[in-house]
């Protein structure tokens, strides 16, 4: 089968057209399991456009002017543990640092995880809860997707045919985020259930979002502007009897299903719990800075 | 003051020392040659059609279409095979390929060969078989009513067996009681099943290359099924990454040799990690249930149980299987009545066998939940409850066999109980990937629990109930050089390092060089059932002694010294009568002997309808005492520290003993925490290591270990097996300690009953207080 190595984005576009059949190969840790699985199956005429040689899609930069962290698609795991991203985006280094082995880490990208849409995706979670956006390019131009609209179904994203994620932009907040991921062992496992709160202190506002207990990633709505309004901000504080109800928000918002992983009830009240103590860590360390 | 004038002799790599593997570094470097990177010239690659139903009857299969594709040499069905149709270890009851019926998902139905993967893949495709379903029978608990028809012209009941002892009728002060379950544990073995069969350039015989644990067992099942006299085919063990069991069964090796012989070509075939779940057999899932009679002072009256082992589909080892399991029902612990039920049957769910610990693994399990919840009932710790109950040698089972073997369970007991705390002080400022959740970062310290627990194990060592148990070695010696022979499959365990160790130590040589593994010589039988040690380590051990009298006999009438005064020390041999020492190497020297020893365990019977009868070998023990961090609230569990103290006779090799125990502590861990094979509707849901998962590094805790040595009379060089003994009872000590945990919420916690255990039964544990 034939493979394209495009060495930017100009070529790379190019390449893309609405009438090829194209597979797009980033970090190819699922794409590559897949393939030798035999889940994923390749027509003959398919042509694969392997990412990895588009310098642009590498890049980090920090704009404090604008206030946003741009992360190009081919950024990888083990890139997003050190500092600057690290720093600035916290929840989504330690989203990063749940994945996979090391192997995979040097390998994976978060464009790739993003397009392969799985609920369950760590990076995913983290950028939802960070209100991030998503930057799509073709030959026609180029187009914006909140990251939480980005993957429909599971597997199913907006990408058209001949449009790949060029970056994602992370708005840089004051405040403290986290990410909580449980699995049923201690490292290289896929998420039973996954947490990423994000408090803004600036903005006075909470995102939770959570994974694996839907088809996407979900933004937990109601809870996050409960949580926002009723966190007295001026102290850091919340009663616990609102923080009760958050959680018991954060779960109705979940849609959670039985599977070899773990059960919907189980799973449930997981991301009550993790919520709940992402809360109280993130209150008790903003609490300290004031 | 100086020692007396004796020079130290010793011999550099010895018994009681550690040298390196022959094969470590090139398995290090990743320079080792596993069976599935063998190759030869023109070679071929074969593939397995495998049933998508769990029970269907076959009404047709056309490979036309796919015999017709370019690339494709050959497909062949039941119809292909020339000899025997099935194969078995015990009951040949599984056939080759299916033509009737197919028993289970991934049932193997036909086999292509072709020049390469993806032609196979597309040929087995292509392959059209008409199936009608048949009703499952998914339920083991259902095979034992009369009214399920019988999924297996041999019936669905494999095995029934029964220990009852003493006076069953007897009632203690004290009865406690439970249902426990044991889910499906995979051996997990890193080197996937592989095979390479070359045809004899004539096409009478075939040459396989193949990663096995008994070489003579698979010829006698593929010279059977090839309709081939023995002397036609030769085994020859390819590089095994691990078996643990799994490999005692025939998997792909009539399938590769009958398509070389079809083809005239060398043909490999090898499986991927989700055909590995599929073309092996795992630890049977079993339903027990268990009620303990004690005294008011914790003294064991009588044992109940009763066994279900789901076998799958075949028979396999099932009935070995249970043998184990009923007549270890007891535990290590003293008791003059039972009454012990167990039952093997066949379901239309993957075939399980052999693995590490094979029927007592389940049993262990059981009799240490109810031990901790005896211990409870009477108001002891449950170090108390043991010590009161310890057996030792001497002691008669259960199935009225006397212990003869080295019992100190006492010594292991208290052992563990002496075995000092780990010293990080419950320390709040640990990074959070050193408690439960690791990596994830899902837990603070203030949501931590430390629990204890404890779990202590009997295990059979070598096969058992008559079975004609040898092992065969050759020792010959020629220009100064020791070189041995035998067919013992290494499969990690470390014989390879362990047999010159023997031949150096009886020798006194150090020049020890290994032939060919392969059936050029008499069987070894299987490395498995913690038995090579013993029997091929014997068995080299008795050919070695053979040639040292032909030696010793050689030196006395040349010297004109009695043979009975000579003995070895070191790399000397030393006239005992007279302190004359002459190194060996210069003894030895233009002198040839050749020997070759038939090495058996002494006889064992088979047990009657109740149960009796001194069918097993010997006995090994240990005990493990876990410490675990439990993060209640979410149900996650990190294990802190596992100890151990284990009855080893004498450790030959130091570090492959260690090697052994944690190891084999890992397995135990991963059966307690995570590792199991689910099934919908005999479909595997995680036939891949993205979701059986298996310890990893952040999983597996230090493991201190106590070695108590006391040689066994019985054991050649008074060694016991060691591989085994460490997966036992490592489980219910983390499941004890988890509960302790889980107690301290308050007393009356639900008691925990199932491994693997999973995150929700722990916070349901939290939430549900005892039913009875």
């Amino acid at each position: 089968m034939p493979v394209a190595h495009p060495r930017s984005i100009g070529e790379l576009t190019e390449l893309l057209d609405e009438e090829s059949h194209t597979v797009l190969l980033a970090g190819g840790t699922d794409f590559m399991v897949g393939l030798n699985h035999g889940s994923t199956r390749l027509a003959p005429d398919d042509l694969i456009v392997d990412l990895r040689l588009v310098a642009e899609l590498s890049t980090v930069e920090v704009d404090y002017q604008q206030q946003v962290l741009r992360l190009g698609a081919g950024v990888r795991w083990d890139d997003l543990l050190t500092a600057p991203i690290a720093e600035i985006a916290p929840c989504l280094s330690q989203a990063a640092r749940t994945v996979g082995s090391h192997q995979i880490r040097t390998a994976g990208t978060i464009g790739g995880n993003l397009a392969t849409a799985s609920p369950a995706g760590d990076g995913v979670c983290a950028l939802v809860a960070l209100d991030a956006t998503l930057v799509l390019t073709s030959s026609r131009g180029q187009r914006t997707v909140a990251v939480s609209e980005f993957a429909i179904a599971p597997k199913k994203n907006v990408l058209e045919r001949d449009e790949f994620i060029e970056r994602v932009d992370i708005p840089i907040t004051e405040g403290w985020q986290g990410y909580s991921k449980i699995g049923t062992r201690n490292a290289m496992v896929i998420s039973v259930a996954g947490v990423a709160v994000v408090l803004s202190s600036e903005s006075n506002t909470c995102r939770i979002a959570l994974g694996s207990v839907g088809p996407t990633v979900i933004l937990s709505t109601e809870a996050s502007q409960f949580a926002g309004t009723t966190i007295n901000w001026e102290i850091a504080s919340i009663t616990s009897a609102d923080l009760e109800t958050v959680v018991e928000m954060t779960r109705a918002s979940a849609t959670p299903i039985d599977d070899h992983r773990s059960t919907a009830a189980y799973r449930k009240h997981a991301v009550g719990v993790l919520t709940k103590r992402l809360i109280e860590q993130g209150l008790t360390t903003l609490r300290k800075s004031l | 003051m100086s020692d007396l004038d004796i020079r130290e002799s010793v011999i550099n790599g010895g018994l009681g020392q550690s040298p390196v593997r022959p094969d470590g570094v090139a398995k290090a470097e990743g320079s080792y040659e596993f069976s599935s990177d063998l190759s030869a010239d023109n070679m071929l690659i074969g593939k397995t059609l495998r049933s998508p139903h769990q029970h269907a009857r076959i009404i047709r299969i056309d490979t036309s279409d796919a015999s017709a594709m370019t690339g494709v040499h050959r497909i062949i069905t039941a119809e292909d095979v020339p000899g025997k149709a099935t194969y078995g270890l015990i009951a040949s009851d599984q056939p080759v390929f299916a033509s009737d019926v197919v028993r289970y998902i991934g049932e193997p139905v036909a086999a292509v060969v072709a020049d390469d993967e993806e032609i196979c893949s597309r040929a087995l495709e292509a392959i059209v078989v008409e199936y009608e379903p048949l009703t499952p029978l998914i339920d083991a608990r259902l095979a034992l009513d009369t009214d399920t028809p019988p999924i297996h012209p041999d019936g669905n009941v494999i095995r029934e067996q029964n220990v009852i002892c003493g006076d069953t009728t007897v009632i203690g002060d004290i009865v406690v009681e439970d249902h426990y379950t044991i889910g499906m544990q995979d051996q997990a073995f890193l080197g996937l099943e592989s095979a390479l069969a070359i045809p004899d350039a004539d096409g009478a015989g075939v040459e396989c290359h193949v990663a096995t644990q008994w070489l003579h067992e698979d010829l006698g099942q593929v010279a059977a099924c090839l309709d081939l006299p023995e002397s036609s085919v030769r085994l020859v063990l390819g590089g095994v990454g691990g078996a643990f069991g799994g490999r005692e069964d025939i998997s792909l090796q009539v399938h590769v040799c009958l398509l070389a012989l079809a083809t005239g070509r060398p043909v490999k075939m090898h499986y991927s990690r989700s055909e590995s779940f599929l073309g092996h057999v795992h630890r049977h899932p079993a339903q027990i249930w268990m009620r303990h009679h004690a005294t008011k002072e914790g003294k064991l009256v009588k044992v109940e149980a009763e066994f279900v082992f789901d076998g799958g589909a075949y028979a396999s080892t099932s009935s070995a299987v249970l043998v184990n399991a009923v007549t270890h029902a007891q535990g290590p612990y003293r008791c003059e009545n039972a009454e012990v039920r167990g039952v093997a049957v066949r379901t239309n769910n993957l075939p399980c066998g052999a693995m590490r610990g094979f029927g007592v693994v389940q049993a262990c399990f059981a009799h240490e939940r109810q031990m901790d919840l005896l211990a409870h009932a009477c108001g002891l710790d449950p170090i108390e409850i043991r010590r009161r109950n310890a057996m030792s040698t001497g002691d008669k089972l259960i199935t009225g066999q006397v212990v003869e073997s080295v019992a100190p369970v006492l010594q292991i007991i208290e052992g563990l109980e002496r075995m000092p705390f780990p010293d990080d002080g419950n320390d709040v400022e640990t990074h959070p990937y050193h408690r439960p959740g690791g990596a994830g970062n899902t837990t603070r310290a203030s949501d931590v629990r430390r629990g204890v627990g404890y779990g202590v194990a009997i295990k059979n060592l070598m096969y058992s109930e008559a079975f004609d148990d040898y092992s065969t070695a050759r020792c010959t010696l020629r220009d100064g050089v020791v070189t041995l022979k035998f067919a013992t499959a290494e499969v990690g365990q470390g014989f390879i390092t362990i047999a010159p160790q023997i031949a150096r130590t009886t020798l006194g040589l150090e020049d020890v060089a290994l032939e060919s593994i392969d059936t050029g010589v008499g069987s070894a039988g299987s490395t498995s059932a913690s038995r090579q040690t013993w029997m091929s380590g014997g068995a080299v051990e008795a050919a070695c002694l053979k040639v040292r009298q032909l030696i010793f006999e050689h030196v006395a009438s040349s010297t004109g010294s009695d043979p009975f005064a000579l003995v070895i020390e070191g790399d000397s041999i030393v006239n005992t009568a007279t302190g004359e020492r002459q190194l060996m190497s210069e003894v030895v020297k233009g002198l040839e002997f050749d020997e070759e020893v038939e090495f058996r365990h002494r006889p064992t019977v088979p047990l009657d309808e109740n149960g009796q009868g001194a069918c097993h070998t010997a006995f090994a023990f240990v005990g493990h005492r876990a410490i675990v961090d439990v993060d209640v609230e979410l149900g996650l569990v990190r294990v802190v520290e596992v100890s151990t103290v284990q009855d080893v006779g004498r450790a030959l090799n130091p570090l492959s003993v260690t090697g052994q125990i944690e190891g084999g502590i890992a397995q135990g861990l991963g059966l307690a925490l995570m590792e199991e094979i689910v099934q919908q509707d005999g479909r595997i849901m995680n036939p891949s290591f993205t979701d059986y998962l298996i310890p990893t590094i952040a999983d597996m805790p230090p493991v201190v270990a106590e070695l108590i040595e006391i040689p066994d009379p019985q054991a050649p060089m008074g060694a016991k097996g060691v591989g085994e003994p460490p997966t036992i009872s490592s489980t219910p000590a983390i499941i004890a300690a988890i509960q302790d945990a889980v107690n301290q919420f308050g007393a009356g916690r639900s008691h925990l009953t199932r491994v693997p255990i999973r995150p929700s039964d722990i916070t349901e544990a939290l939430n549900s207080t005892r039913r009875d």
